[in-house]
């Protein structure tokens, strides 16, 4: 292994912007020039008799270590934007830049490796692996970077211990309730040390107490100075976040931080 | 900004181990699904492997050094053995590297029956030998049943019947009065042969001594067939001089065979059911294959979403479809070693069952394995194909 997609963080993806560099002034310098995330004009249309545009021009910036909640009712395009922050799906047109690289024009080896060593996912269905048990999914998170076993499943149990779990290291997923579950997929997204974790409804399968730990568990990540995206059409969830993207009809209706806006509108100051 | 490309790595052991899990996880299913080929090379393993038992215990019995000679005079001209002459077996016995000699003598004509209430023309094909008592030493025989004709009951009308012979009769058998009904006259059965595998004809013959054969029979002390053993490195050389040895007036007319040759030629060959055999085995592997295509393919529309997540987590599309890959080689690998353990299993039980020694050829097992592993690869070409082109949404939307 490499420094380079070692578990600490990477120097030459993220710029210089570590944890130590976000404060006060740190949220403004990430929601200006250090973008983690970067998409310049996308659009998405999906083929089909009826095209479906699903994106209609879209700018957003995540600086680092921004806690972020898209909100919108269903096909206002917030699953699409995730997809395509996420680099899950190619947008029709416009741009997406991973800490400032383009990523429009790699290709799909490319691509992927880009999604294993920049960003972690987070789903609504957790999406564990039943016959792994629990280090056994996190350190799956690390699978595709190349470390060896002993090294993946380390970096796994750390992990866990991160989001609480270090005393379900060898438990099932069927051993687990379901906030546990989701805190396992939350240490699998964090485990190789991503810049930006993109969940997708991340507690919408989960009771509104259970949720609530999960949130303070994202928010708490997000301190560590990695960026959190959750797409949510829970209000609750959306609060917790300090910047909030509300999109409708495949565009961004409104931002609580505008692009190229010096001051944060609203949310809690980034602590360190 | 000048990052390095991150590249996403697979390592090899990774993929089998994740392979291995994904099987395990499902182990039922892996194990129904890796039967048809099991079967498959079972079928084949064991059939080669039968036969290479056979074979192997026939060239045992035959004593590795093919050393039995057989002498005859032909034909007459009824087709019947024709005679040679009286003085033959103690000429060959006189051949410095004979071992044991023993002649026999074709009675025209004799048939045997259980009673005299079946009619002749139900021989039963048995013909009646006049043997000498070295015949089971000269041909390496035994006695299944009773015992073999000894210089008393050489002299008496006792008989002895081959494997085949007594089945046809159905004495299974030997109690004291057990008779047959032979050339008129009723014959004690004093025992049964075991099969001969050097001289198929003494299976279905009945046995009598030749002073019986000649006192009551009509021989006139003629064999028409002289069987010899001689030293292992001499067989060539006794070969020789045989025809001049038996008949040195027509030497031409005398016959010399090697039995342990001829068998083991169509030992060699091999029968045509162990092509058929190897042909359903083929087939059976062929259809198991399919079978493992079709769970690799259903075992894809199952796991879209851990396809997706897998490519989430950075697996490219060419490590989802080699995992798949190898998935399905795995499970037909299993098919394969499986099948090669219930083949040699089959052969084990075969060849101690009949008593012979186990040969289970290592060729056979390669090829299996290699012919599993092939069938494997090209079952998970498709489904393999079809994991990698699946794009990250779409397999993440299908829940």
């Amino acid at each position: 292994m490499t420094g380079h997609d070692g578990m600490g963080h990477d120097g030459t993806w993220q710029d210089g912007t570590g944890p130590d560099g976000t404060g006060p002034d740190g949220a403004v310098q990430a929601a200006g020039r250090d973008a983690v995330l970067e998409l310049v004009g996308v659009r998405k249309t999906y083929p089909g008799s009826a095209p479906v545009r699903a994106l209609a021009g879209v700018d957003l910036r995540i600086g680092a270590g921004e806690r972020v909640a898209v909100l919108g009712p269903s096909g206002s395009g917030k699953s699409t934007l995730l997809h395509i922050l996420g680099t899950l799906e190619r947008p029709t047109s416009g741009v997406i830049r991973v800490a400032g690289r383009d990523v429009s024009a790699l290709s799909d080896a490319e691509v992927s490796a880009v999604r294993g060593h920049q960003l972690g996912f987070v789903f609504q269905q957790f999406f564990l692996l039943d016959h792994l048990d629990a280090v056994g999914n996190v350190a799956l998170g690390l699978l595709y970077r190349g470390g060896s076993v002993p090294e993946r499943r380390l970096a796994a149990a750390g992990a866990l211990a991160r989001v609480g779990l270090g005393h379900r290291l060898a438990h099932r997923p069927q051993q687990l309730s379901g906030g546990e579950r989701q805190r396992v997929a939350i240490a699998r997204a964090i485990a190789g040390h991503a810049s930006v974790v993109l969940a997708d409804e991340p507690t919408g399968n989960l009771d509104t107490a259970t949720g609530a730990g999960i949130v303070a568990l994202l928010t708490e990540i997000a301190g560590d100075g990695t960026a959190v995206v959750v797409v949510t059409h829970d209000t609750g969830v959306a609060a917790a976040m300090e910047r909030r993207v509300e999109m409708r009809d495949g565009r961004i209706l409104s931002d609580t931080r505008q692009p190229g806006s010096a001051t944060v509108a609203a949310g809690t100051p980034l602590t360190t | 900004m000048t990052a390095i490309m991150p590249r996403s790595r697979l390592r090899a052991g990774d993929t089998l181990r994740s392979s291995a899990g994904s099987l395990r996880s499902r182990a039922w299913r892996a194990a129904l699904s890796a039967l048809g080929i099991a079967i498959g090379i079972a079928a084949a393993v064991a059939v080669l492997g039968v036969s290479a038992s056979s074979r192997a215990a026939l060239l045992a019995e035959l004593g590795a050094e093919g050393n039995l000679l057989t002498v005859s005079a032909g034909q007459d001209f009824t087709g019947s053995p024709a005679a040679l002459p009286v003085t033959a077996t103690g000429m060959i016995r006189r051949i410095p590297p004979v071992q044991s000699v023993c002649a026999v003598g074709y009675l025209p004509g004799v048939t045997v029956r259980r009673t005299a209430a079946v009619p002749a023309i139900d021989s039963g094909g048995i013909s009646v030998l006049a043997t000498q008592t070295s015949l089971l030493r000269t041909l390496g025989g035994s006695v299944a049943r009773g015992t073999f004709l000894n210089a008393a009951t050489a002299r008496y009308p006792a008989v002895v019947l081959g494997a085949v012979a007594a089945q046809t009769l159905g004495i299974a058998r030997v109690p004291p009065g057990t008779q047959v009904y032979l050339a008129g006259q009723y014959f004690t059965v004093v025992g049964i042969l075991r099969p001969v595998p050097l001289a198929p004809e003494i299976d279905e013959a009945a046995l009598v001594g030749f002073p019986v054969a000649n006192a009551r029979l009509g021989l006139g002390g003629h064999p028409t067939e002289v069987y010899l053993r001689t030293e292992p490195d001499q067989v060539q050389a006794v070969d020789e001089v045989l025809p001049f040895t038996v008949n040195p007036a027509q030497p031409e007319g005398v016959q010399v065979s090697r039995p342990s040759q001829l068998l083991a030629a169509r030992a060699q060959a091999g029968s045509a059911l162990t092509g058929l055999f190897l042909a359903l085995g083929a087939v059976a592997v062929l259809v198991g294959g399919v079978g493992v295509a079709n769970i690799m393919v259903i075992s894809v529309l199952e796991r879209r979403s851990e396809i997706g997540l897998r490519r989430a987590l950075g697996a490219t599309r060419r490590q989802v479809g080699s995992q798949f890959l190898a998935e399905s080689v795995m499970l037909s690998a299993l098919g394969g070693v499986g099948g090669v353990v219930l083949g040699a299993v089959a052969t084990t039980a075969y060849a101690l069952a009949s008593r012979q020694s186990v040969v289970v050829p290592l060729p056979a097992v390669g090829e299996g394995v290699a012919v599993a592993l092939s069938v494997g690869l090209l079952a998970g070409v498709y489904p393999a194909a079809r994991a990698a082109r699946l794009t990250p949404t779409e397999a993440l939307r299908a829940t």
